[in-house]
C-alpha cells in the first residue's frame, strides 16, 4: 500500500513571477499520492491511478492536458508523435516521490521519448513496478495552486479547500501557513453554489482574471466527488497557463495531478469506476482473502489471529502485542462464520510462512463456537498445520465446540478460557517457550 | 431506567422477511421486546410467525403505532429504507446494514439533522440492548443482565468481551449501545454519554472506542464538561498499521491522524481511566463499582 506522509523535497521559496513562464514536466509536486490534507479523517476507498482520475476530471469537464496511455516504448513514441512536442513521460503508480525517483521526465523530441519511455518501463519507483506510461502534452506553468474536496467525517459534509502555495506537499503548508488554505464545508443537501466558488478563490487570494475559470473548475471538481461518489478528489497543482501576449489570449487553469479515491460500497452504482481497481500493488495474501471474502489485513509479525467482528479482532492485536508477541495479520471471520469459512480462513493465515504459531479469538454472538470449530477440523485434516493453534472460544455453543474440539484430540491445539491467556499462551508457543509438549489438549477451565 | 430502548418500545422491521431479518425479529421478540411489525415491499398483508408485515412504513406506523424500526435490509436499499422510516414518523432508527456508501450516510445523516425528528443508531452497528426490557439488534443478550453499568460502542463482539467479563464479576447493564464501525455514524459517543448522565439507572460509563476519525476526542472534551458519572474506556487498534481498514470502514488511521494512542491520551488527559485490555476495562470497572457502593 503507500505511506501516508511524505514530504516533498522542494524549495519552500516559490518565485512569484508570474511575468516569467516555466516549462516543467508535469505533475509539479512529486506527488504523495497518500498525503492527506490537513485535519481531514479519510475514508478508504478505492485508489485511482492519475490518468484514470484525469478521465474521470475530463468526463465531467474539468480542463486537463491532453494525454494517450503507453504500455511500450512505442506506444509512448506514437503517443508522442500524435501529441505533439515538447510531452512529458509519466510513470502510473500509486506512490508518492515519482518525480524524484525519476519517473516523471519532460521530453524534446522523438528520441528522447524513446529514451525516457525505455528507462521509466519496467522502473522500481518504492516496490511498484511501472506498467503504464501516461502520455501528455507540456504546460507552460505560470502559477501552481492547490484544491481539494474531501469527505470530512467529524463535520459530516465534504469540505472544499483551495490555495496558492500549490505543488508542494499540502500539509506542509497547513503546518507552516494554515492561513494559506481557503476551505469551507458544502450542504450535501444543497450542493455546490457559485458563491462558494467565489469565496474560496477570494479567501485564497487567487490572481483576479482567474478568479471565474477556478470557481467553474471547483463547482466540476464537486460534481465529480459527488456523482462519482468519491471520497477524495485533489488536484495538486492546479496550474494557471501562460496567456499569450500577442493576441492577449486569457490565462487558462488545468489540473495538472488528479487524486481521485472512490468509495468501495458504491461501485455497484459505478461499474465503469469498478473496473478500475488497481490490484497490481497488493499483497498476494491479501488479494487471496480478498477472493474468500475474509477481511484481511497482512502484518509483520510472526503469530496468525483469527477472530470475530473488527473491534474484538482489533483488540486481540493489541493484546497479543501487549504480551510481548507480534501479530501477522488481521482476519476478521465475520459474523455467522460457517466451517468453511473457518477452513478457508485458516489456509490465508498459514500462507504466510512466517507465521509460528495461530491464535483463535472467538467470542460467539451470531458466530456459533461450535461452527468454529468444526471448521478448525476440517482445516487440520485439509491442510495438516505444522504450527501450533491456540484457542478461546466464548459465546454462542461455546461448551459445544470445545467438546468437538477434545473429541477430535487434535495435535498442537491448545484450548484457553481467557483472551488474556490465550494471547500470553501463543506468544509463547511463537517464541518457542512453551512449557507444555505438543499434542496434549488442556482442558478448560471455563 | 435505561436509554433509548425499554419496555415503552414498539419495534418495526425493515427486511423482516429476509433470512437475517426474520432470524433477529424472532430473536429480539423472544427476547420481549414488542415487535409490531415490518416491511417489505410486496409482501403486504403476509405475516412473519404472527408479526404483521406491510408494503410501506407509513402503513406500518398507522396500523401498529409503531416507534422504533430496525433495518435489516442490503446496503443498497438501507438509506431509503432509513428516509422512509423517519418519513413516517418513526422516532428511533436502528440501522443494522453494513456497507451502505459514504455519500449515502451523508445524505441520511444531514437529512435527519435538518428535520431534528429521528435519531439514527448505527449504521453497521450490532444495534441496541437494555437488558430485561428489550433487544433491538443482534447483541446477543444471554451474556447480559440487568445492572447500573451504560456500554457505548464502535464494535460488537469486543462490546460483548466487555460485558461478559463484567457479568462474570457480577455486574449488569442499563444499556448497552452500539453506535457502529461506519465513518458517518447517525449517533455519536457524545449523545449516548448525554443520555447515560441524564438516567437515573446508569452508575457508571464504559466507552469503547477505535482508530480512526476523532469520535473519543470530542467525547473527551465532552465527558470533562458534562459528565459526572464515572467513566472507564478501551480503545482498540493501537497496533493497527496507518492507512489499513481494519474491517470498520472508519477503522483507519490517517496520517497522524486517528490513533488510538492519541485517543487513550484524549480521554485519560480527561480524566477517564483507559483500561489497555478489555480485561482491564472490566477490572477498572468493577473497582470504581466497588468503591462507590
Amino acid at each position: 500500500m503507500m505511506p501516508w506522509k511524505e514530504h516533498v523535497a522542494r524549495s519552500p521559496g516559490r518565485d512569484c513571477d508570474q511575468a516569467r513562464p516555466r516549462l516543467r514536466a508535469g505533475g509539479g509536486r512529486d506527488s504523495d499520492r497518500g498525503m492527506r490534507p490537513p485535519r481531514c479523517n479519510k475514508v478508504p476507498g478505492v485508489d485511482l491511478l492519475e490518468y484514470q482520475g484525469k478521465q474521470l476530471f475530463a468526463r465531467h469537464g474539468v480542463p486537463v492536458p491532453d494525454g494517450r496511455l503507453a504500455v511500450s516504448v512505442e506506444e509512448a513514441m506514437a503517443a508522442a508523435d500524435d501529441l505533439g512536442y515538447p510531452c512529458v513521460i509519466k510513470a502510473q503508480v500509486q506512490i508518492g516521490g515519482r518525480g524524484k525517483a525519476g519517473g516523471i521526465k519532460l521530453a524534446k523530441d522523438r528520441d528522447e521519448v524513446r529514451e525516457h519511455a525505455a528507462a521509466i518501463l519496467g522502473m522500481n519507483i518504492r516496490g511498484l513496478t511501472v506498467h503504464e506510461l501516461w502520455v501528455e502534452e507540456a504546460s507552460e506553468i505560470d502559477a501552481e495552486y492547490y484544491a481539494s474536496v474531501v469527505f470530512d467525517r467529524s463535520a459530516k459534509a465534504p469540505l472544499m479547500m483551495l490555495s496558492t502555495k500549490g505543488g508542494m506537499d499540502i500539509e506542509e503548508v497547513a503546518a507552516e501557513d494554515p492561513d494559506a488554505i481557503a476551505k469551507l464545508h458544502v450542504d450535501p443537501l444543497l450542493g455546490f453554489q457559485d458563491f462558494h466558488g467565489r469565496r474560496l478563490a477570494f479567501e485564497a487570494g487567487v490572481d483576479q482574471d482567474v478568479v471565474r475559470p477556478i470557481g467553474e473548475m471547483l463547482g466540476k471538481l464537486y460534481e465529480v466527488f459527488v456523482s462519482e461518489e468519491a471520497t477524495l478528489v485533489e488536484v495538486n497543482p492546479l496550474i494557471v497557463t501562460s496567456g499569450s501576449s500577442d493576441d492577449g489570449a486569457a490565462r487558462a487553469v488545468r489540473a495538472l495531478d488528479a487524486k481521485v479515491t472512490l468509495d468501495e460500497n458504491a461501485m455497484f452504482r459505478h461499474s465503469d469506476n469498478a473496473q478500475l481497481r488497481d490490484i497490481s500493488g497488493e499483497d498476494p495474501q491479501e488479494r487471496m482473502a480478498k477472493e474468500r471474502g475474509l477481511t484481511f489485513v497482512k502484518l509483520d509479525g510472526d503469530i496468525g489471529i483469527l477472530g470475530n467482528g473488527a473491534g474484538l479482532v482489533m483488540s486481540t492485536l493489541d493484546v497479543v502485542a501487549e504480551a510481548g508477541g507480534s501479530p501477522a495479520n488481521f482476519l476478521d471471520a465475520g459474523g455467522g462464520s460457517k466451517a468453511e469459512a473457518i477452513t478457508s480462513a485458516v489456509e490465508v493465515i498459514l500462507s504466510n510462512p512466517k507465521v509460528k504459531a495461530v491464535l483463535f479469538n472467538i467470542f460467539g454472538g451470531i458466530t456459533r463456537c461450535d461452527e468454529v470449530a468444526r471448521g478448525l477440523i476440517e482445516a487440520f485434516h485439509q491442510v495438516n498445520p505444522q504450527v501450533p493453534f491456540v484457542v478461546r472460544l466464548d459465546g454462542t455453543n461455546d461448551e459445544e465446540g470445545r467438546r468437538l474440539l477434545a473429541d477430535a484430540s487434535l495435535p498442537n491445539v491448545i484450548v484457553e478460557s481467557t483472551m488474556d491467556g490465550a494471547a500470553r499462551r501463543v506468544v509463547e508457543l511463537a517464541a518457542g517457550r512453551s512449557a507444555e509438549p505438543a499434542g496434549v489438549m488442556e482442558a478448560p477451565s471455563g | 431506567m435505561s436509554i433509548l430502548v425499554d419496555s415503552n418500545t414498539r419495534l418495526c422491521v425493515s427486511g423482516i422477511t429476509g433470512r437475517e431479518g426474520t432470524f433477529h425479529s424472532l430473536r429480539n421478540r423472544e427476547y420481549g421486546t414488542n415487535v409490531v411489525g415490518g416491511v417489505t415491499p410486496g409482501k403486504g398483508g403476509q405475516d412473519v410467525e404472527g408479526i404483521p408485515v406491510f408494503n410501506t412504513f407509513s402503513e406500518a406506523v398507522r396500523a401498529t403505532d409503531a416507534n422504533t424500526a430496525m433495518v435489516f435490509v442490503p446496503p443498497r436499499f438501507a438509506a431509503d429504507s432509513i428516509l422512509e422510516a423517519e418519513e413516517a414518523g418513526i422516532e428511533l432508527i436502528v440501522a443494522i446494514t453494513e456497507g451502505i456508501p459514504a455519500h449515502d450516510e451523508l445524505r441520511v445523516f444531514n437529512t435527519l439533522r435538518k428535520n431534528g425528528r429521528a435519531r439514527l443508531i448505527g449504521p453497521n452497528c450490532p444495534g441496541i440492548l437494555s437488558p430485561g426490557k428489550a433487544n433491538v439488534g443482534i447483541i446477543p443478550a444471554t451474556f447480559f443482565s440487568e445492572g447500573n453499568v451504560g456500554v457505548v460502542s464502535r464494535s460488537g463482539t469486543l462490546t460483548y468481551q466487555i460485558g461478559n467479563v463484567l457479568a462474570q464479576r457480577g455486574f449488569g447493564n442499563s444499556t448497552i449501545v452500539g453506535i457502529g464501525g461506519d465513518p458517518v455514524p447517525g449517533t455519536d459517543f457524545i449523545d449516548v454519554l448525554a443520555m447515560f448522565e441524564d438516567d437515573a439507572e446508569t452508575e457508571l460509563i464504559v466507552i469503547c472506542g477505535e482508530i480512526g476519525g476523532d469520535a473519543e476526542e470530542r467525547a473527551a472534551e465532552f465527558i470533562a464538561e458534562h459528565v459526572t458519572k464515572p467513566v472507564v474506556g478501551y480503545i482498540a487498534g493501537f497496533t493497527a498499521p496507518p492507512g489499513k481498514t481494519m474491517g470498520h470502514a472508519g477503522a483507519i488511521v490517517s496520517g497522524s491522524h486517528g490513533t488510538a494512542k492519541a485517543k487513550a491520551e484524549a480521554l485519560e488527559g480527561k480524566g477517564v481511566r483507559v483500561g489497555r485490555t478489555p480485561t482491564e476495562v472490566a477490572e477498572l470497572a468493577v473497582s470504581l463499582l466497588g468503591a462507590a457502593a
